[in-house]
């Protein structure tokens, strides 16, 4: 809502002292939000004159154009001007427009002025002539849209009249006086940002009366005027829908159709962001933006038989004043009379009965709309309307005589004509419910103390009817305030006029919290123990498309094609909530390399999205109660899994080319260690199998396997190289790897509560052996035989040689081992150690049968 | 001195004379001082005295010597050894200290070469700050919860009082799931974790929310279909406005410094009532910028504050929704955006750096620099 001040100042009695941004504030602290203040004219500098066009010649020139030639007599700004060869006193001007004559007076920017966008005027040499000045149309001064021709001030019949006034001054028009105040170029314009529960604020009555409540100044109710009893005298309205309590209709004749509307008038329009139409239109709007009452004026002409409210019938249609034809829906509130819809209840009239040129008599329309009746329409047509955005959020029902009222003067003072007595009132205001309230409530609330009679007088200053019955009141809010339903609707209103700044501050105390979950505090040991180990966390969009999976050639009956579609996805590539974390990283790695940023280990931690196997709707129980448990596991089922997943992508070198050796490039050896870095900050355990797995290398991939402290063992996720397919098909680097791992149900599998073993001081017994095996053996599971045959007095395994060579044969390999033997209470004889190593090969020779290599 | 003695047999004890032993003593001081290298002085400490040296061979003479000259000769003999001993120990020790100088110099490398040893890596800047923000109210002895990002309708929105028309249900501003009759959307606050916690943890709740939430937006500078959020909490017997206004303004101090400066203003919030807006003193201006316009701040856009957070005291429609008796127990609210703190905070300038992946972007923030 845009409120010039001046116009505020007409209702609100705050002091001339106190400057804009001080009524901003006030307004501020009150709930109003006021995004900016629009210092409307301040934009024209330098002079800006009233100057009266003593004569012209037209000239054409050989582009064509034809343009006037004028002296124009600005009074004493005459002199100083470039003398003309007109042989009298006044300015020469070229003007292009040709809408003025002889004598009439105009807005002259004389040289040394600058229009709004810096449009400097200077005394310039253009078709033959030295033009000393400019003649200016309402949109070169920034103050309309008209761009047709120049202004020609004509004194207008009255002055901006405030409502209650008949008559007052207009602006004088005095040749070579400064010409803003004619045009009523300044003035500082508030822009707000009304909530929802304020629609009383899209008016400037709603926001002189905050002003009022903000400075504890006076307000005067432009519609005062209460709706009278229902009566029938007036033109005939029948309602026939209880979407619409009231309608007021008033009969304006004898209308002067050429009357135009007042220059304040208009310049008021444009500043509150609305455009100048007829008088008639441009008055309706004015006492809207004043009221906050949607005003609607019909030809009488071209109205015929009575004026009925009701929903619309299937079939019907209605051309509505933007030349749109509406399909209209049976929930569609409608104006109609004999010929059918004449125009959408709150939302916009139609085309048939439309105030034109000729238009002398008027029937105006104030009435009150349903809220959600007109936000649905205004939906279902795609129609918002100053109307409708008012209606939706609730105007005021008892400010609809008033409003019309105010209309029927404003056509009268402006354009003649006389209002005829016969009026309609149909319907009426409806009854505001009355609430009970505990009147410590606002106080125990705020945590202030707040007394009885401070929430009486709070209450009274937003208009609030208060019956005091000591400790408890009765509160009938006004006709302005539908959104005040509940007790704490007037706490909050009680709040903002004792002052929220004024709250003491205090600190609860909660019970003894429990800190951070398990799951909480080992996502971020995993996080940190990856960005330590070099690996840099990204977050990506978690939208995904179905191409992607063909890509990564993930087969039919993957769980990652269990997708969730979006019903009104942002791009239809990206349609569906992804089930996997790779397509996004792998999109973020060609984002990286194309910026020239190719060494990269990226990993993300986040949910993926699986669709129930059996997709059901989510129950949406009444709000009155807690919903029962089978609705709450109804709504889970709905949902979906969402685990939360840990993806890796890296590519590049691990280690770049520096000056202590060669580059080391990532290898799929890498996106396993993402896992094991995982598992050890979860502090878990896993072990890899060889596997085949969509999108990886089929011989470059491992399934990564959680071992719980019972021995369960649990596939949670996979790392590798990628398929060298995807990576062409992706057009990704080379060797790209990536791993992606459910971060949950590693959670799951570790254990709790770790244990401390002894340290044995007593000393080691290194033993190195070499077994060699067939290719295809994993070594994992040699390591394991060994491990389990060297038993407890192994203390440390490490593989220090793989070797694969003409030595030991085609097909088989050598694997080095380098053993620790360690007992906890004593120092290992030769013998135990020999025994426990041939236990080892032994164990290794049975499980993968691999023979010991002997130089 | 005594004086010469007929019993005393001048030849024979040549090697002992005052004078043989000086020049004994003045030949080994010499070797040592011209010793440079441990090697050298160790080759003239086993000449001087060594078994075999001068002054080892002259000793051997003392037991020839009658018993009365025995002593005069010996203590001689022992001056002289020890004088030279001393000197070895010396010069020992001023080539060992030159040695190690020489080494020291030797070994001196160019210690500003990089260390190619950690790779730089980094956990993101959003959940980073978002983990800051919820130590905060950790420390006050609030817990966190968490919740689905995909989430029921009833959740996110009838169960905060969001009327069945209200215009943050349309396909305008939410991100439903197909087929929209199955009633599951992308949530677009944090708030349903909060009715989560209402329904299933027992009174007094107070718990922060941090996390992702969705809304049709566009995808620029300034927004993103898909930020951050954390949300607050609390319900208990006796919780009041100035509760909020005490835990927000611990917030803000202790994420943004203690001199920050809060603003409260009157709003409104389906799931809040009263309810209010939060605005900070603007970190550049500190408010200098107001009704200034030769010094306009970019960052508050010459307003002096900005919007941090929307708050306010539970509705108690939300609690009886939840199941929560509101006559016995009130509540507050309130929910903060994680990347606009970020841009404020951190002067990040693009919001969609947040999502794209750039390594760069989060090596940005580091460590306890957060």
């Amino acid at each position: 809502m845009r409120v010039p001040l001046s116009w505020l100042r007409t209702y609100a009695a705050v002091p001339e002292s106190v400057p804009t941004r001080e009524v901003s504030t006030a307004l501020v602290r009150v709930g109003l939000e006021v995004e900016t203040i629009d210092e409307t004219g301040a934009e024209v500098t330098g002079p800006l004159v009233i100057g009266r066009v003593e004569e012209f010649s037209e000239e054409t020139h050989s582009n064509g154009k034809t343009v006037r030639w004028c002296r124009v007599d600005v009074g004493p700004h005459n002199e100083g001007g470039t003398p003309t060869d007109f042989g009298a006193p006044g300015r020469g001007i070229i003007c292009g427009a040709k809408n003025f004559a002889q004598g009439d007076l105009v807005v002259v920017a004389l040289p040394g002025a600058v229009l709004p966008g810096d449009f400097a005027i200077a005394s310039r040499k253009t078709y033959g002539h030295v033009s000393d000045g400019m003649i200016c149309s309402a949109r070169e001064l920034g103050i309309g849209d008209d761009h047709a021709g120049i202004i020609v001030l004509k004194p207008d019949v009255v002055g901006p009249l405030a409502a209650g006034q008949t008559a007052t001054a207009p602006a004088e028009l005095v040749v070579g006086a400064d010409a803003g105040p004619a045009i009523y170029l300044r003035d500082d314009v508030l822009d707000i940002a009304v909530t929802p529960d304020r629609g009383y604020c899209w008016s400037v009555r709603g926001v002189a009366r905050e002003a009022a409540l903000a400075f504890e100044a006076g307000f005067t109710d432009p519609v005062a005027l209460p709706v009278p009893a229902t009566t029938a005298d007036g033109y005939p309205v029948v309602i026939n829908s209880d979407a619409c309590p009231v309608f007021v209709a008033l009969t304006v004749t004898g209308i002067d159709p050429t009357a135009a509307s007042p220059r304040w008038l208009q310049r008021r329009l444009h500043q509150a962001g609305m455009r100048s139409i007829s008088l008639a239109v441009d008055v309706t709007n004015y006492v809207m933006l004043e009221s906050g009452q949607p005003i609607h004026a019909y030809d009488k002409a071209k109205l015929s038989g009575p004026i009925v409210v009701r929903k619309a019938a299937a079939g019907e249609k209605l051309i509505t004043l933007d030349d749109v034809t509406r399909d209209l829906d049976p929930d569609d509130l409608l104006i109609t009379d004999d010929s059918g819809p004449i125009g959408l209840a709150g939302v916009m009239g139609g085309q048939n009965t439309e105030v034109d040129a000729n238009t002398n008599a008027v029937v105006i329309e104030a009435a009150s709309f349903d809220a959600l009746t007109i936000a649905r329409t205004s939906r279902r047509h795609k129609l918002s309307s100053e109307a409708s955005r008012r209606f939706e959020r609730g105007a005021d029902p008892g400010a609809t005589y008033a409003a019309a009222r105010r209309v029927a003067e404003l056509l009268i003072a402006l354009g003649g004509g006389t209002l005829e007595t016969a009026e309609t009132v149909a319907g009426g205001v409806p009854e505001v419910p009355t609430q009970t309230i505990d009147d410590q409530l606002p106080g125990r609330i705020m945590g202030a103390g707040i007394d009885h009679a401070t929430v009486i007088s709070a209450l009274q200053a937003v208009g609030v009817a208060v019956d005091d019955h000591g400790d408890t009141l009765v509160v009938t809010p006004p006709s302005w305030r539908p959104d005040l339903t509940d007790p704490y609707d007037y706490v909050e209103e009680v709040g903002r006029v004792f002052g929220y700044e004024k709250v003491p501050a205090v600190i609860p105390t909660p019970p003894a919290g429990r800190g951070l979950t398990r799951r909480q505090r080992l996502r971020r040991l995993v996080g940190q123990a990856l960005a330590d180990a070099g690996y840099v966390e990204a977050q990506t969009l978690p939208f995904m498309g179905k191409a992607i999976l063909d890509q990564l050639r993930i087969p039919a009956d993957d769980d990652r094609r269990r997708l969730m579609r979006m019903a009104n996805p942002l791009s239809e590539e990206q349609a569906e909530l992804r089930t996997t974390l790779l397509p996004e990283l792998l999109a973020s790695v060609n984002r990286n390399t194309s910026r020239s940023l190719d060494d990269l280990a990226i990993f993300e931690i986040g949910p993926v999205f699986l669709a129930p196997r059996e997709r059901t709707a989510a129950p949406r129980p009444a709000v009155d109660h807690r919903p029962t448990a089978d609705e709450l596991a109804a709504m889970d089922a709905a949902i979906g899994d969402q685990p939360r997943h840990l993806g890796a992508v890296l590519t590049g070198a691990v280690r770049p080319a520096g000056w202590t050796g060669p580059a080391q490039q990532v290898t799929w050896r890498h996106a396993i260690a993402v896992a094991e870095v995982a598992a050890r900050a979860v502090g878990g355990t896993i072990t890899v199998e060889q596997a085949e797995q969509a999108p990886w290398h089929p011989g470059r991939c491992a399934a990564i396997i959680a071992v719980s402290p019972d021995g369960t063992r649990t596939p949670i996720g996979f790392a590798g190289e990628l398929h060298p397919s995807v990576i062409d098909d992706l057009g990704l680097p080379a060797r790209t790897a990536a791993a992606e791992i459910d971060l949950d149900a590693l959670v799951a599998a570790a254990p709790e509560i770790g244990t401390i073993r002894p340290l044995s001081s007593h000393p080691v017994v290194k033993e190195d052996i070499a077994l060699i095996v067939d290719t295809d053996v994993p070594a994992a599971a040699v390591e394991a035989a060994v491990r389990s045959g060297a038993g407890e007095l192994l203390e440390d395994i490490r593989l220090f040689d793989v070797y694969t060579g003409t030595q030991i044969g085609e097909g088989k390999k050598s694997l080095a081992y380098a053993l620790r033997f360690r007992a906890e209470d004593r120092t290992l004889t030769d013998a135990e150690v020999a025994q426990a190593r041939e236990a080892a090969v032994f164990a290794a020779a049975e499980a993968t049968g691999a023979t010991q290599r002997m130089e | 001195m005594s004086g010469p003695n007929s019993s005393y047999d001048p030849v024979q004890v040549a090697s002992l004379s005052e004078e043989n032993v000086e020049a004994m003593v003045a030949e080994a001081l010499r070797a040592f001082s011209e010793a440079t290298t441990v090697a050298e002085l160790k080759q003239a400490r086993i000449t001087h005295t060594g078994d075999r040296s001068p002054l080892a061979l002259a000793n051997r003479e003392i037991g020839a010597l009658p018993p009365e000259a025995k002593r005069e000769v010996g203590k001689r003999m022992g001056q002289a050894r020890g004088r030279v001993n001393q000197a070895l120990k010396e010069r020992e020790t001023e080539i060992s200290a030159a040695e190690l100088e020489r080494r020291l110099a030797e070994e001196k490398v160019d210690v500003t070469l990089p260390t190619e040893l950690v790779t730089q890596g980094a956990v993101h800047p959003v959940p980073a700050v978002m983990d800051l923000m919820s130590d905060i109210f950790v420390a006050m002895g609030w817990e966190i919860a968490e919740g689905p990002e995909l989430e029921a309708e009833w959740l996110n929105f009838d169960a905060l009082n969001f009327i069945p028309d209200h215009p943050a249900r349309t396909m305008q501003d939410t991100l439903f799931i197909d087929p929209p009759e199955h009633n599951l959307l992308l949530r677009t606050h944090t708030s349903p974790v909060q009715a989560r916690s209402l329904l299933t943890r027992e009174l007094p709740v107070y718990v922060v929310c941090p996390g992702r939430v969705y809304r049709a937006d566009e995808y620029d500078a300034t927004h993103l279909p898909v930020f951050n959020q954390i949300e607050g909490l609390a319900v208990d017997k006796g919780i009041t406005f100035g509760n909020l206004r005490g835990t927000l303004e611990h917030f803000a101090r202790e994420l943004f410094g203690q001199d920050m400066v809060l603003r409260w203003r009157p709003s409104y919030f389906p799931f809040t009532e009263p309810s209010a807006e939060v605005d900070l003193l603007c970190f550049n201006c500190h408010g200098t910028s107001v009704g200034d316009p030769d010094n306009p701040c970019r960052m508050c856009k010459s307003e002096g504050w900005i919007e941090w957070g929307g708050c306010g005291v539970v509705n108690p429609r939300v609690l009886e929704a939840c199941g929560v008796d509101s006559s016995v127990y009130s509540g507050f609210a309130f929910g903060m955006g994680v990347d606009r703190t970020l841009m404020f905070r951190n002067n990040l300038s693009d919001l969609r750096d947040t999502v794209q992946g750039d390594v760069r972007f989060s090596r940005s923030l580091v460590g306890g620099a957060r």
